[in-house]
Protein backbone atom coordinates (compact mmCIF):
# COMPACT_ATOMS: atom_id res chain seq x y z
CA UNK A 1 0.00 0.00 0.00
CA UNK A 2 2.65 2.41 0.90
CA UNK A 3 4.58 2.03 -2.50
CA UNK A 4 1.78 2.79 -4.77
CA UNK A 5 2.37 5.73 -6.40
CA UNK A 6 -0.96 8.07 -8.07
CA UNK A 7 0.71 7.86 -12.08
CA UNK A 8 2.09 4.54 -12.21
CA UNK A 9 0.55 2.27 -14.31
CA UNK A 10 -1.76 -0.40 -13.08
CA UNK A 11 0.14 -4.02 -12.40
CA UNK A 12 -1.53 -6.73 -15.01
CA UNK A 13 -0.31 -8.76 -12.66
CA UNK A 14 -3.48 -8.58 -10.19
CA UNK A 15 -5.44 -8.72 -13.27
CA UNK A 16 -4.61 -11.74 -15.16
CA UNK A 17 -4.28 -13.38 -11.62
CA UNK A 18 -8.27 -12.67 -11.26
CA UNK A 19 -8.85 -13.56 -14.80
CA UNK A 20 -7.56 -16.66 -13.93
CA UNK A 21 -9.93 -17.48 -11.21
CA UNK A 22 -12.45 -16.58 -12.74
CA UNK A 23 -11.73 -18.90 -15.47
CA UNK A 24 -11.10 -21.42 -13.30
CA UNK A 25 -13.96 -21.01 -11.42
CA UNK A 26 -16.46 -21.21 -14.40
CA UNK A 27 -14.03 -24.21 -15.85
CA UNK A 28 -14.61 -26.13 -12.62
CA UNK A 29 -18.65 -25.49 -12.22
CA UNK A 30 -19.27 -26.72 -16.61
CA UNK A 31 -17.10 -29.94 -15.43
CA UNK A 32 -18.32 -30.36 -12.17
CA UNK A 33 -21.91 -30.67 -14.16
CA UNK A 34 -24.48 -31.49 -11.53
CA UNK A 35 -21.71 -32.01 -8.72
CA UNK A 36 -19.70 -29.03 -9.58
CA UNK A 37 -16.88 -28.39 -6.60
CA UNK A 38 -18.94 -25.14 -6.80
CA UNK A 39 -22.22 -26.76 -5.33
CA UNK A 40 -20.81 -26.73 -1.69
CA UNK A 41 -20.18 -23.18 -2.09
CA UNK A 42 -23.36 -22.11 -3.57
CA UNK A 43 -25.59 -23.51 -1.06
CA UNK A 44 -23.22 -21.55 1.48
CA UNK A 45 -23.91 -18.88 0.18
CA UNK A 46 -27.90 -19.69 0.28
CA UNK A 47 -27.44 -20.56 3.62
CA UNK A 48 -25.84 -16.46 4.33
CA UNK A 49 -28.19 -14.88 1.72
CA UNK A 50 -31.38 -16.65 1.97
CA UNK A 51 -32.40 -15.28 5.40
CA UNK A 52 -31.24 -11.71 4.33
CA UNK A 53 -33.17 -12.10 1.26
CA UNK A 54 -36.37 -13.36 3.44
CA UNK A 55 -35.75 -10.21 5.21
CA UNK A 56 -35.71 -7.34 2.60
CA UNK A 57 -38.65 -9.27 0.92
CA UNK A 58 -40.44 -9.06 4.39
CA UNK A 59 -39.08 -5.28 4.34
CA UNK A 60 -40.20 -4.67 0.57
CA UNK A 61 -43.83 -6.96 0.51
CA UNK A 62 -46.07 -4.05 2.29
CA UNK A 63 -45.02 -1.38 -0.40
CA UNK A 64 -45.19 -3.99 -3.71
CA UNK A 65 -49.68 -3.38 -3.09
CA UNK A 66 -49.47 0.42 -2.94
CA UNK A 67 -49.86 0.45 -7.17
CA UNK A 68 -52.83 -2.53 -7.03
CA UNK A 69 -54.66 -0.64 -4.64
CA UNK A 70 -54.75 2.49 -6.16
CA UNK A 71 -55.26 0.24 -9.42
CA UNK A 72 -58.45 -1.35 -7.71
CA UNK A 73 -59.45 2.11 -5.77
CA UNK A 74 -61.79 3.12 -9.38
CA UNK A 75 -63.70 -0.49 -9.22
CA UNK A 76 -63.77 -0.40 -5.18
CA UNK A 77 -65.57 3.17 -5.51
CA UNK A 78 -69.06 2.60 -5.46
CA UNK A 79 -68.92 -0.40 -3.23
CA UNK A 80 -66.82 2.09 -1.26
CA UNK A 81 -70.07 4.57 -1.24
CA UNK A 82 -71.97 2.02 -0.54
CA UNK A 83 -70.41 0.79 2.82
CA UNK A 84 -69.25 4.21 4.03
CA UNK A 85 -73.60 4.62 4.64
CA UNK A 86 -73.21 1.28 6.54
CA UNK A 87 -69.94 1.22 8.69
CA UNK A 88 -67.46 4.17 7.83
CA UNK A 89 -65.19 2.23 9.42
CA UNK A 90 -64.81 -0.38 6.85
CA UNK A 91 -63.69 2.04 4.63
CA UNK A 92 -59.83 2.20 6.33
CA UNK A 93 -60.14 -1.53 6.42
CA UNK A 94 -60.52 -1.88 2.99
CA UNK A 95 -57.58 -0.12 2.49
CA UNK A 96 -55.00 -2.21 4.41
CA UNK A 97 -56.68 -5.47 3.84
CA UNK A 98 -56.77 -5.97 -0.45
CA UNK A 99 -53.14 -7.60 0.02
CA UNK A 100 -54.29 -9.62 2.66
CA UNK A 101 -57.62 -10.94 0.60
CA UNK A 102 -55.45 -11.62 -2.56
CA UNK A 103 -53.41 -13.49 -0.75
CA UNK A 104 -56.40 -15.15 0.79
CA UNK A 105 -57.72 -16.40 -2.09
CA UNK A 106 -54.67 -17.27 -3.52
CA UNK A 107 -54.31 -19.63 -0.72
CA UNK A 108 -58.52 -20.35 -1.15
CA UNK A 109 -57.22 -21.68 -4.71
CA UNK A 110 -54.41 -23.02 -3.93
CA UNK A 111 -56.24 -25.29 -1.65
CA UNK A 112 -58.63 -25.86 -4.41
CA UNK A 113 -55.61 -27.38 -6.46
CA UNK A 114 -54.54 -29.52 -4.13
CA UNK A 115 -58.01 -30.68 -3.54
CA UNK A 116 -57.92 -31.38 -7.43
CA UNK A 117 -55.24 -32.85 -8.31
CA UNK A 118 -54.88 -34.61 -4.77
CA UNK A 119 -51.41 -33.95 -4.36
CA UNK A 120 -49.72 -32.18 -0.80
CA UNK A 121 -48.47 -28.66 -1.11
CA UNK A 122 -46.05 -26.85 1.07
CA UNK A 123 -46.82 -23.23 0.66
CA UNK A 124 -44.10 -20.72 -0.39
CA UNK A 125 -44.01 -17.18 -0.93
CA UNK A 126 -41.42 -15.93 -3.81
CA UNK A 127 -38.81 -13.85 -1.55
CA UNK A 128 -36.34 -12.80 -4.83
CA UNK A 129 -36.28 -13.14 -8.74
CA UNK A 130 -33.65 -13.17 -10.99
CA UNK A 131 -33.11 -10.52 -13.35
CA UNK A 132 -33.17 -10.51 -16.58
CA UNK A 133 -29.31 -9.74 -17.57
CA UNK A 134 -28.48 -13.26 -15.73
CA UNK A 135 -30.26 -14.70 -18.72
CA UNK A 136 -32.07 -17.25 -16.72
CA UNK A 137 -35.60 -17.41 -15.11
CA UNK A 138 -34.98 -18.35 -11.65
CA UNK A 139 -36.85 -17.51 -8.19
CA UNK A 140 -36.00 -18.05 -4.15
CA UNK A 141 -39.03 -19.09 -2.08
CA UNK A 142 -38.53 -19.14 1.14
CA UNK A 143 -39.26 -22.62 2.27
CA UNK A 144 -36.28 -24.82 2.41
CA UNK A 145 -35.42 -28.61 3.12
CA UNK A 146 -36.73 -27.88 6.47
CA UNK A 147 -40.49 -27.60 6.02
CA UNK A 148 -39.58 -30.39 3.57
CA UNK A 149 -38.47 -29.26 -0.28
CA UNK A 150 -35.87 -31.08 -1.71
CA UNK A 151 -34.53 -30.64 -4.88
CA UNK A 152 -36.11 -32.19 -8.65
CA UNK A 153 -40.08 -31.38 -6.89
CA UNK A 154 -42.95 -29.59 -8.66
CA UNK A 155 -43.92 -26.18 -7.47
CA UNK A 156 -47.08 -25.03 -8.62
CA UNK A 157 -49.59 -21.71 -8.03
CA UNK A 158 -53.30 -21.56 -8.34
CA UNK A 159 -53.88 -21.14 -11.66
CA UNK A 160 -50.83 -23.91 -12.80
CA UNK A 161 -47.32 -24.93 -12.96
CA UNK A 162 -44.72 -22.67 -12.33
CA UNK A 163 -41.33 -24.76 -11.95
CA UNK A 164 -39.35 -26.99 -10.61
CA UNK A 165 -36.61 -26.77 -7.27
CA UNK A 166 -33.26 -26.86 -8.14
CA UNK A 167 -31.91 -26.80 -4.99
CA UNK A 168 -33.05 -26.22 -1.76
CA UNK A 169 -31.27 -25.05 1.42
CA UNK A 170 -32.40 -24.67 5.43
CA UNK A 171 -34.98 -22.00 4.78
CA UNK A 172 -35.04 -21.25 1.21
CA UNK A 173 -34.85 -22.72 -1.84
CA UNK A 174 -34.26 -21.73 -5.89
CA UNK A 175 -37.35 -22.68 -8.33
CA UNK A 176 -36.13 -22.83 -12.39
CA UNK A 177 -39.33 -21.17 -13.96
CA UNK A 178 -40.61 -23.25 -17.23
CA UNK A 179 -40.04 -20.41 -19.22
CA UNK A 180 -36.36 -20.23 -18.44
CA UNK A 181 -34.55 -21.35 -21.81
CA UNK A 182 -33.22 -24.66 -20.00
CA UNK A 183 -36.64 -25.64 -18.84
CA UNK A 184 -37.81 -28.95 -20.92
CA UNK A 185 -41.25 -30.17 -19.73
CA UNK A 186 -43.21 -33.01 -20.95
CA UNK A 187 -46.81 -31.93 -21.54
CA UNK A 188 -49.98 -33.65 -22.76
CA UNK A 189 -52.68 -31.84 -24.81
CA UNK A 190 -55.81 -31.94 -23.25
CA UNK A 191 -58.19 -32.50 -26.05
CA UNK A 192 -55.90 -35.55 -28.24
CA UNK A 193 -53.83 -36.64 -25.04
CA UNK A 194 -50.83 -36.56 -27.44
CA UNK A 195 -47.59 -36.06 -25.89
CA UNK A 196 -44.73 -33.74 -27.12
CA UNK A 197 -41.70 -31.61 -24.92
CA UNK A 198 -42.27 -27.72 -23.75
CA UNK A 199 -38.90 -25.17 -24.12
CA UNK A 200 -38.75 -21.96 -22.34
CA UNK A 201 -38.10 -18.83 -24.49
CA UNK A 202 -35.82 -17.32 -21.11
CA UNK A 203 -38.22 -14.08 -21.39
CA UNK A 204 -40.41 -13.83 -18.06
CA UNK A 205 -42.66 -10.64 -18.90
CA UNK A 206 -46.06 -10.31 -20.34
CA UNK A 207 -45.03 -12.13 -23.54
CA UNK A 208 -43.10 -14.90 -22.10
CA UNK A 209 -44.58 -17.64 -23.62
CA UNK A 210 -43.07 -21.68 -24.48
CA UNK A 211 -42.81 -23.52 -27.78
CA UNK A 212 -44.20 -26.95 -27.97
CA UNK A 213 -42.63 -29.61 -30.42
CA UNK A 214 -44.94 -32.75 -29.96
CA UNK A 215 -43.72 -36.01 -30.38
CA UNK A 216 -46.17 -36.70 -33.36
CA UNK A 217 -45.82 -34.65 -36.07
CA UNK A 218 -49.20 -35.85 -37.74
CA UNK A 219 -50.91 -34.00 -35.04
CA UNK A 220 -52.12 -30.36 -35.23
CA UNK A 221 -52.76 -28.88 -32.18
CA UNK A 222 -56.00 -26.75 -32.16
CA UNK A 223 -55.95 -23.37 -30.62
CA UNK A 224 -56.35 -22.64 -26.98
CA UNK A 225 -55.92 -26.58 -26.42
CA UNK A 226 -55.24 -27.02 -22.87
CA UNK A 227 -51.87 -28.53 -21.94
CA UNK A 228 -51.62 -30.62 -18.85
CA UNK A 229 -47.88 -32.23 -17.43
CA UNK A 230 -47.31 -35.59 -18.60
CA UNK A 231 -45.59 -35.94 -15.73
CA UNK A 232 -42.46 -38.39 -14.87
CA UNK A 233 -41.46 -41.59 -12.81
CA UNK A 234 -42.34 -40.88 -8.92
CA UNK A 235 -43.57 -37.42 -10.05
CA UNK A 236 -39.61 -36.50 -9.73
CA UNK A 237 -39.43 -33.72 -11.32
CA UNK A 238 -42.95 -32.74 -12.58
CA UNK A 239 -46.10 -34.64 -11.26
CA UNK A 240 -48.30 -35.11 -13.75
CA UNK A 241 -51.67 -33.39 -14.69
CA UNK A 242 -50.88 -29.87 -13.75
CA UNK A 243 -51.97 -26.96 -16.13
CA UNK A 244 -49.37 -25.47 -17.92
CA UNK A 245 -50.97 -22.89 -20.48
CA UNK A 246 -53.20 -22.79 -23.74
CA UNK A 247 -51.95 -22.91 -27.48
CA UNK A 248 -51.97 -19.69 -28.89
CA UNK A 249 -50.72 -20.16 -32.57
CA UNK A 250 -49.81 -22.94 -34.67
CA UNK A 251 -46.69 -22.73 -37.08
CA UNK A 252 -45.03 -25.53 -39.07
CA UNK A 253 -41.36 -24.66 -41.18
CA UNK A 254 -40.34 -26.92 -44.17
CA UNK A 255 -37.20 -27.26 -42.72
CA UNK A 256 -38.94 -29.54 -39.96
CA UNK A 257 -40.90 -32.57 -39.94
CA UNK A 258 -42.78 -32.01 -36.42
CA UNK A 259 -45.43 -29.17 -36.12
CA UNK A 260 -44.47 -26.22 -33.54
CA UNK A 261 -46.94 -24.75 -31.28
CA UNK A 262 -46.44 -21.46 -28.79
CA UNK A 263 -47.82 -22.02 -25.69
CA UNK A 264 -49.22 -19.07 -23.53
CA UNK A 265 -48.76 -20.57 -19.73
CA UNK A 266 -51.70 -19.88 -17.33
CA UNK A 267 -49.17 -18.53 -14.52
CA UNK A 268 -48.32 -15.04 -14.78
CA UNK A 269 -44.83 -14.89 -14.00
CA UNK A 270 -43.87 -11.91 -13.54
CA UNK A 271 -46.70 -11.47 -10.64
CA UNK A 272 -45.43 -14.71 -8.51
CA UNK A 273 -46.17 -14.50 -5.13
CA UNK A 274 -47.81 -17.78 -3.06
CA UNK A 275 -46.44 -21.18 -4.36
CA UNK A 276 -47.18 -24.94 -3.43
CA UNK A 277 -44.37 -27.64 -3.92
CA UNK A 278 -45.53 -30.84 -4.11
CA UNK A 279 -44.61 -32.90 -1.41
CA UNK A 280 -45.05 -36.91 -0.06
CA UNK A 281 -48.35 -36.62 1.65
CA UNK A 282 -46.49 -37.74 4.80
CA UNK A 283 -43.79 -35.41 4.28
CA UNK A 284 -41.64 -34.21 7.61
CA UNK A 285 -42.56 -30.27 7.74
CA UNK A 286 -42.42 -27.39 9.74
CA UNK A 287 -45.22 -25.66 8.49
CA UNK A 288 -48.90 -26.85 7.91
CA UNK A 289 -49.07 -29.01 4.72
CA UNK A 290 -51.86 -28.55 2.85
CA UNK A 291 -53.71 -32.21 1.69
CA UNK A 292 -56.34 -32.75 -0.45
CA UNK A 293 -58.48 -32.64 3.02
CA UNK A 294 -57.29 -29.57 4.40
CA UNK A 295 -54.63 -28.21 6.11
CA UNK A 296 -52.80 -30.24 8.30
CA UNK A 297 -50.26 -29.57 11.01
CA UNK A 298 -47.91 -32.06 10.11
CA UNK A 299 -45.55 -32.06 13.27
CA UNK A 300 -48.45 -33.14 15.69
CA UNK A 301 -49.70 -35.37 13.30
CA UNK A 302 -53.21 -34.61 14.26
CA UNK A 303 -55.74 -33.46 11.63
CA UNK A 304 -58.34 -31.45 11.19
CA UNK B 1 -9.08 -0.07 9.45
CA UNK B 2 -8.49 -2.53 7.21
CA UNK B 3 -11.05 -4.59 9.18
CA UNK B 4 -13.68 -1.82 8.26
CA UNK B 5 -12.69 -1.15 4.84
CA UNK B 6 -13.04 -5.08 4.56
CA UNK B 7 -16.61 -4.74 6.66
CA UNK B 8 -18.09 -2.06 4.64
CA UNK B 9 -16.64 -3.37 1.09
CA UNK B 10 -18.40 -6.68 1.91
CA UNK B 11 -21.79 -5.04 3.22
CA UNK B 12 -21.85 -3.42 0.61
CA UNK B 13 -21.65 -5.88 -2.17
CA UNK B 14 -24.34 -8.18 -0.08
CA UNK B 15 -26.57 -4.93 0.09
CA UNK B 16 -26.25 -4.47 -3.74
CA UNK B 17 -26.77 -8.25 -4.53
CA UNK B 18 -29.97 -8.60 -2.33
CA UNK B 19 -31.73 -5.76 -2.98
CA UNK B 20 -30.75 -6.58 -6.56
CA UNK B 21 -32.72 -10.00 -6.51
CA UNK B 22 -35.06 -8.87 -3.58
CA UNK B 23 -36.28 -5.43 -4.06
CA UNK B 24 -35.70 -4.00 -7.62
CA UNK B 25 -37.82 -6.86 -9.15
CA UNK B 26 -40.60 -4.82 -8.42
CA UNK B 27 -39.29 -2.10 -10.20
CA UNK B 28 -38.17 -4.14 -13.16
CA UNK B 29 -38.57 -3.28 -16.41
CA UNK B 30 -39.25 -6.65 -19.25
CA UNK B 31 -37.19 -8.70 -15.99
CA UNK B 32 -34.19 -5.78 -16.13
CA UNK B 33 -33.28 -4.51 -13.14
CA UNK B 34 -30.15 -2.57 -12.61
CA UNK B 35 -26.97 -3.61 -11.63
CA UNK B 36 -26.63 -2.49 -8.36
CA UNK B 37 -23.27 -4.80 -7.69
CA UNK B 38 -21.18 -2.94 -11.27
CA UNK B 39 -22.33 0.02 -10.18
CA UNK B 40 -20.44 -0.58 -6.26
CA UNK B 41 -17.75 -1.92 -8.73
CA UNK B 42 -17.73 1.20 -10.64
CA UNK B 43 -17.77 3.69 -7.77
CA UNK B 44 -14.81 1.90 -6.51
CA UNK B 45 -13.01 1.68 -9.81
CA UNK B 46 -13.59 5.85 -10.04
CA UNK B 47 -12.00 6.23 -6.74
CA UNK B 48 -9.06 3.60 -5.93
CA UNK B 49 -8.04 2.47 -9.17
CA UNK B 50 -7.88 -0.69 -11.21
CA UNK B 51 -6.67 -3.52 -8.77
CA UNK B 52 -8.51 -2.41 -5.76
CA UNK B 53 -11.78 -2.33 -8.51
CA UNK B 54 -10.64 -5.48 -9.84
CA UNK B 55 -10.60 -7.48 -6.60
CA UNK B 56 -13.73 -6.43 -5.78
CA UNK B 57 -15.59 -6.55 -8.86
CA UNK B 58 -14.12 -10.37 -8.36
CA UNK B 59 -15.88 -10.34 -5.12
CA UNK B 60 -19.04 -8.76 -5.96
CA UNK B 61 -19.48 -11.01 -9.11
CA UNK B 62 -18.96 -13.90 -7.09
CA UNK B 63 -21.77 -13.02 -4.78
CA UNK B 64 -24.05 -12.38 -7.75
CA UNK B 65 -23.44 -16.07 -9.01
CA UNK B 66 -23.60 -17.49 -5.81
CA UNK B 67 -26.64 -15.90 -3.80
CA UNK B 68 -29.95 -16.95 -4.78
CA UNK B 69 -31.75 -17.37 -6.78
CA UNK B 70 -28.44 -17.42 -9.57
CA UNK B 71 -28.53 -20.75 -11.45
CA UNK B 72 -25.63 -20.10 -14.10
CA UNK B 73 -22.39 -21.25 -14.17
CA UNK B 74 -20.29 -19.52 -11.08
CA UNK B 75 -17.36 -17.28 -11.79
CA UNK B 76 -18.93 -15.94 -15.15
CA UNK B 77 -20.58 -12.35 -13.51
CA UNK B 78 -16.94 -12.41 -11.74
CA UNK B 79 -14.97 -12.51 -14.58
CA UNK B 80 -17.41 -9.92 -16.11
CA UNK B 81 -17.16 -7.38 -13.53
CA UNK B 82 -13.20 -7.92 -13.05
CA UNK B 83 -12.49 -6.72 -16.59
CA UNK B 84 -15.27 -3.69 -16.09
CA UNK B 85 -13.49 -2.61 -12.38
CA UNK B 86 -10.10 -3.25 -14.26
CA UNK B 87 -11.15 -0.72 -16.98
CA UNK B 88 -13.05 1.53 -15.20
CA UNK B 89 -10.15 2.04 -13.32
CA UNK B 90 -8.02 2.89 -16.24
CA UNK B 91 -10.09 5.54 -17.20
CA UNK B 92 -10.43 6.79 -14.13
CA UNK B 93 -8.45 10.15 -14.76
CA UNK B 94 -10.83 11.21 -17.15
CA UNK B 95 -13.81 9.84 -15.71
CA UNK B 96 -13.59 12.48 -12.74
CA UNK B 97 -13.47 15.29 -14.92
CA UNK B 98 -17.45 15.82 -15.04
CA UNK B 99 -20.42 14.41 -13.97
CA UNK B 100 -21.25 13.46 -17.92
CA UNK B 101 -17.93 10.98 -18.65
CA UNK B 102 -18.76 9.81 -14.78
CA UNK B 103 -22.28 8.93 -16.64
CA UNK B 104 -20.49 7.93 -19.64
CA UNK B 105 -17.90 5.42 -17.43
CA UNK B 106 -20.86 3.65 -16.11
CA UNK B 107 -22.63 3.25 -19.22
CA UNK B 108 -19.65 1.88 -21.02
CA UNK B 109 -19.28 -0.53 -18.28
CA UNK B 110 -22.51 -1.76 -17.84
CA UNK B 111 -22.52 -2.63 -21.39
CA UNK B 112 -19.28 -4.08 -21.35
CA UNK B 113 -20.29 -5.92 -18.05
CA UNK B 114 -23.38 -7.30 -19.94
CA UNK B 115 -21.67 -8.12 -22.90
CA UNK B 116 -19.16 -10.44 -21.59
CA UNK B 117 -21.60 -12.05 -19.37
CA UNK B 118 -23.75 -12.45 -22.25
CA UNK B 119 -21.17 -13.57 -24.48
CA UNK B 120 -19.54 -16.08 -21.92
CA UNK B 121 -23.04 -17.50 -22.13
CA UNK B 122 -22.72 -17.98 -25.66
CA UNK B 123 -19.92 -19.40 -25.63
CA UNK B 124 -20.95 -22.09 -22.65
CA UNK B 125 -24.46 -22.31 -23.96
CA UNK B 126 -25.38 -21.52 -20.69
CA UNK B 127 -28.52 -20.94 -20.99
CA UNK B 128 -29.28 -21.71 -24.66
CA UNK B 129 -30.23 -18.05 -25.09
CA UNK B 130 -30.96 -16.65 -28.86
CA UNK B 131 -28.58 -13.44 -29.58
CA UNK B 132 -31.42 -11.59 -30.48
CA UNK B 133 -32.50 -11.88 -27.33
CA UNK B 134 -29.41 -11.17 -25.37
CA UNK B 135 -29.20 -7.82 -27.59
CA UNK B 136 -32.81 -7.04 -26.01
CA UNK B 137 -31.62 -6.98 -22.83
CA UNK B 138 -28.44 -4.95 -22.76
CA UNK B 139 -29.40 -1.74 -23.89
CA UNK B 140 -32.31 -1.75 -21.26
CA UNK B 141 -29.68 -2.36 -19.00
CA UNK B 142 -28.02 0.15 -19.87
CA UNK B 143 -30.31 2.74 -19.56
CA UNK B 144 -31.80 1.73 -15.97
CA UNK B 145 -27.62 1.49 -14.83
CA UNK B 146 -27.37 4.64 -16.20
CA UNK B 147 -30.91 5.99 -14.71
CA UNK B 148 -29.97 5.01 -11.18
CA UNK B 149 -26.15 6.59 -11.45
CA UNK B 150 -27.02 10.07 -9.88
CA UNK B 151 -29.07 8.06 -6.65
CA UNK B 152 -26.05 5.70 -6.14
CA UNK B 153 -22.61 6.20 -7.66
CA UNK B 154 -22.19 9.54 -6.05
CA UNK B 155 -23.18 8.56 -2.22
CA UNK B 156 -20.72 5.23 -3.06
CA UNK B 157 -18.33 7.08 -4.35
CA UNK B 158 -18.07 9.15 -1.11
CA UNK B 159 -18.01 6.30 1.10
CA UNK B 160 -15.37 4.69 -0.87
CA UNK B 161 -13.03 7.97 -0.63
CA UNK B 162 -13.74 8.20 2.77
CA UNK B 163 -12.27 5.15 3.63
CA UNK B 164 -9.07 5.14 1.51
CA UNK B 165 -5.76 5.18 3.37
CA UNK B 166 -4.24 8.78 3.51
CA UNK B 167 -1.62 9.67 1.28
CA UNK B 168 0.65 12.29 1.31
CA UNK B 169 0.16 14.46 -2.05
CA UNK B 170 -3.15 14.37 -3.42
Amino acid sequence: MALRHQNKRPSRTVLVLLLLASFTLITLDVRGGDDSPIEPLRSAAGEVFGPVERGTAAVVRPFQAVPEFLRTTGDLRSDLERLEAENSALRGQLATTVVDRNRADELDGLLQSSRSTGYALVPARVIAIGPAQSFSATVTIDAGTSSGVRPDMTVLNNDGLVGRVLRADRGTATVLLVVDAESVVGGRLGSSMEVGFLRGRGIVGNEGSLDLDLVDNSVTPGKDDVLVTWGSKDGVPYVSGIPIGRVTSVYSSPRQLSKRAVIDPVVDFSALDLVGVVVDADAKSDRAVINADGLQAQQSGDTR
Amino acid sequence: MILLRVGVATTMISLAVVLQVAFFPYLAYDGVVPNLALLVVVAAALVRGPEFAAVLGFLAGLAVDLAPPADHVAGRWALALVVVGYLAGRVRNDARTSAVAAIVTVAASSFVGTSIFALSGLVLRDPAVPVAEALQVVPIAIVYDVLLTPFVLPLMMRLFHRLEPRRVAY
